[in-house]
């Protein structure tokens, strides 16, 4: 490489040189955020700016009539349907939630601390994952015939002397929506929690330990705080679920529980979209709320 | 939407004289009335329905019989009703339920079909004419499918009061509905919608949950137990709608229902598990209960029935060619073949006559007439329905379709009714 490099003879050679088109940063940035922002507003906004416009319209048996009236919130609000509907998901919500968070945080913390290998870490944690191999549909019906009046359950307890009659609240009760939503969704929370509790340094709890705390105090002002993005995470994961679910409810129930997506399926089968997208309305704002609360609470970004 | 609107009526209006046109043809003669094979043309028929009558064997028969290819589609009864009205372009033939022909007519996207073109309309069973199935019958309450069955001249938005020339749909498939028991389990004579609320079967009973058919059975139980007497229970008043679902939440409360079912599978899961002994049920459910071995009967009760039917409505659209093709097929579908599939499968087709030519007589008898089986009976498909010396539940035709209480209906009321059968849901 000792060859000198022969000075520019032309201009040709300069114009040649010149350099690449340049972007200004700033349209640099609109193109990168270009494809997001298509995606998003193509699938996520419009479509709910459509629910919310057509919330506001007049319907009849086979078509929707565009005009603004406020009847269908006005019928939404009004009714004491509605009003027990939603206080009944929420039940579901909060007896879900807490259990879900009880069971994940305890299953994530036995896989974060006390298995020492991560390949075995990785092999318990998929073990977990292998449920949901099969269809949602799947293991929710399964539980029917575990549940029912001559089912599994009944049937072993009856057989062995411990009952007389078959236990009916097991299936078709609020208890059999719990139990089948606590099944589906615990995972969801088991995730985020697993993931938060392995980036915390392990040097902490040592040095907590040092430090003359037992083990109560290391869960309570070390463990528990540090995962708290991840309980957050997983808590958005399942109270999204449960708000919007309505097989579960309306298999596990029989049809005898109400839930607001379920409210919503019955309007919408008598083609009464227009009360159904008000209902909607209300549920995204309800569960955006409910978002922002826990946002409030944990801050998730701090420990992403 | 408006603008569809506007730009369906310019059109429509166009086709109106393009279907007169095509009657007047039909009319000098041009039609002979013989089958045309139309290979040759590659006609395509696209129409759509309820799963119950798009059968695909029906569509490889008529590939056979008249090169027509059908093009079928499947859908449940609301999505059906929503496509027959929002996309009249989408179909040549609707497979729709009559009740809901009473809403989807008015919107002007079925043609009327003109009688003399049909082949076998003499045949048509009377039940669809003038809502007697023997001349003595008592017309049913409800959407009586004769009710909704003719206009005085095409473009005619208004139902005629009696048999005209121009019928609105050819009747495909109809049957009559009850409870579903379970013999084994009941342990008593059931003999009226009202046994369902007997306390003896507290936790053990369901009715189905889709407003408009639910309301129905309920209406039934309710007028059994004798608490109300309907004026019309097809068309209730709002004080009859509250009086209905303020009794069914009260039963309910009282913990008299296990389950409400919505989907074909849930009922026969419900009656195959011993769930519930009495509920709502459809005839094929009944059969798929029976099929496992379980006992199920479908229980004929004093009060009667509540029936049920379908049929095919020719699209505005249609006209030239594809008009006569659409007759064609019409005719072919009621010339028999296709209605002892149907009888086969428990429903009723629309000319009886016809359909037994392809019935052998044990069939016949054990479907149509109520006669025991004499060797197994068999399904469409091959399968072993009823073993020998079996006798049908409710016994012949006559007795199951001539004692029909109410017609699945549409109420005037029907948007009050969905609100106040979702309180009874939530209750």
């Amino acid at each position: 490489m000792t060859m000198v490099v022969p000075p520019p003879k032309t201009v040709k050679v300069e114009a040649l040189e010149k350099p690449p088109i340049t972007l200004p940063p700033s349209l640099i940035s609109w193109l990168q955020a270009a494809p997001l922002t298509i995606i998003l507003g193509a699938f996520l906004a419009l479509p709910i700016l459509m629910i919310t416009v057509v919330s506001f319209w007049d319907y009849d048996f086979a078509q929707m009539y565009p005009d603004f009236v406020t009847f269908n919130y006005a019928e939404t609000l009004g009714s004491w349907v509605t009003w027990k509907t939603y206080l009944n998901t929420l039940k579901f919500t909060f007896l879900v939630w807490s259990i879900t968070l009880f069971i994940g945080f305890w299953v994530a913390y036995f896989l974060a601390f006390h298995i020492r290998t991560s390949a075995m870490q990785t092999v318990l944690f998929l073990v977990c994952t292998v449920p949901f191999l099969t269809s949602n549909i799947i293991r929710m019906i399964s539980w029917i015939p575990v549940l029912g009046r001559n089912g599994l359950v009944n049937s072993a307890l009856i057989e062995t002397g411990i009952i007389a009659a078959p236990i009916e609240w097991l299936l078709y009760s609020d208890f059999a929506v719990v139990l089948a939503m606590v099944h589906l969704y615990t995972l969801f929370m088991v995730t985020p929690i697993f993931n938060t509790m392995m980036r915390i340094d392990r040097s902490l709890i040592e040095a907590a330990r040092d430090a003359g705390a037992s083990g109560l105090q290391i869960l309570t002002n070390v463990i528990i705080p540090l995962s708290k993005p991840g309980m957050a995470i997983g808590s958005i994961f399942v109270v999204t679920l449960v708000m919007a679910d309505f097989s579960t409810v309306q298999v596990m129930s029989g049809g005898q529980s109400a839930s607001v997506a379920l409210m919503m399926k019955n309007q919408m089968s008598l083609l009464q979209y227009p009360a159904a997208a008000a209902n909607a309305v209300v549920l995204l704002v309800l569960v955006l709320l409910m978002v922002a609360g826990i946002l409030r609470i944990v801050d998730i970004r701090k420990e992403l | 939407m408006t603008e569809t609107t506007k730009g369906g009526l310019t059109r429509r209006s166009l086709l109106k004289t393009g279907a007169a046109a095509a009657g007047l043809a039909a009319g000098s003669g041009a039609i002979t009335g013989f089958p045309t094979i139309w290979a040759q043309t590659k006609i395509t028929l696209r129409q759509f329905g309820t799963g119950v009558s798009n059968i695909n064997a029906v569509a490889e028969k008529c590939k056979a019989d008249l090169g027509i290819t059908l093009e079928m589609t499947a859908t449940d009864s609301d999505a059906a009703a929503q496509r027959a009205v929002t996309q009249p372009n989408s179909y040549d033939i609707a497979d729709i339920e009559y009740w809901i022909l009473k809403k989807v007519f008015a919107t002007g996207v079925i043609q009327p079909m003109d009688t003399k073109k049909l082949k076998y309309y003499d045949k048509i069973v009377p039940l669809f004419k003038n809502g007697k199935l023997t001349p003595d019958s008592v017309i049913a309450q409800g959407t009586a499918p004769h009710t909704v069955g003719f206009v005085e001249k095409p473009g005619d938005k208004k139902f005629a009061k009696e048999e005209t020339q121009w019928f609105t749909m050819v009747p495909t498939i109809y049957n009559a509905d009850t409870l579903g028991i379970r013999p084994d389990l009941v342990g008593r004579e059931i003999t009226t919608w009202a046994d369902i609320l007997d306390p003896a079967f507290k936790g053990k009973t369901s009715i189905l949950n889709i407003p408009s058919i639910g309301i129905m059975d309920a209406a039934m139980i309710m007028e059994a137990s004798g608490k109300i007497k309907y004026a019309d229970k097809g068309n209730m008043t709002k004080e009859e709608i509250d009086k209905t679902i303020d009794f069914l939440i009260e039963v309910k409360k009282a913990g008299q229902f296990r389950a409400f079912w919505k989907s074909f599978d849930e009922s026969v899961n419900l009656m195959a598990s011993g769930e519930v002994v009495i509920q709502s049920m459809w005839s094929p459910a009944v059969a798929a209960v029976r099929s496992k071995g379980i006992a199920c009967k479908y229980q004929p009760l004093k009060e009667g029935y509540r029936s049920w039917g379908g049929g095919l409505g020719l699209a505005s659209h249609l006209k030239g060619a594809e008009l006569d093709a659409a007759y064609e097929y019409i005719n072919w579908y009621t010339s028999g073949w296709v209605g002892a599939y149907l009888n086969r499968q428990g429903y009723y087709s629309a000319c009886m006559d016809t359909a037994k030519e392809f019935m052998t007589a044990d069939e016949w008898g054990y479907w149509i007439e109520g006669k025991p089986a004499q060797g197994d009976i068999m399904s469409p498909e091959g399968k072993v329905m009823e073993k020998a010396g079996a006798v049908r539940d409710g016994g012949s035709f006559v007795e199951r379709m001539g004692k029909v209480a109410c017609w699945n209906s549409v109420m005037d009321e029907d948007r009050y009714m969905v609100r106040r059968w979702n309180e009874f849901i939530a209750a």
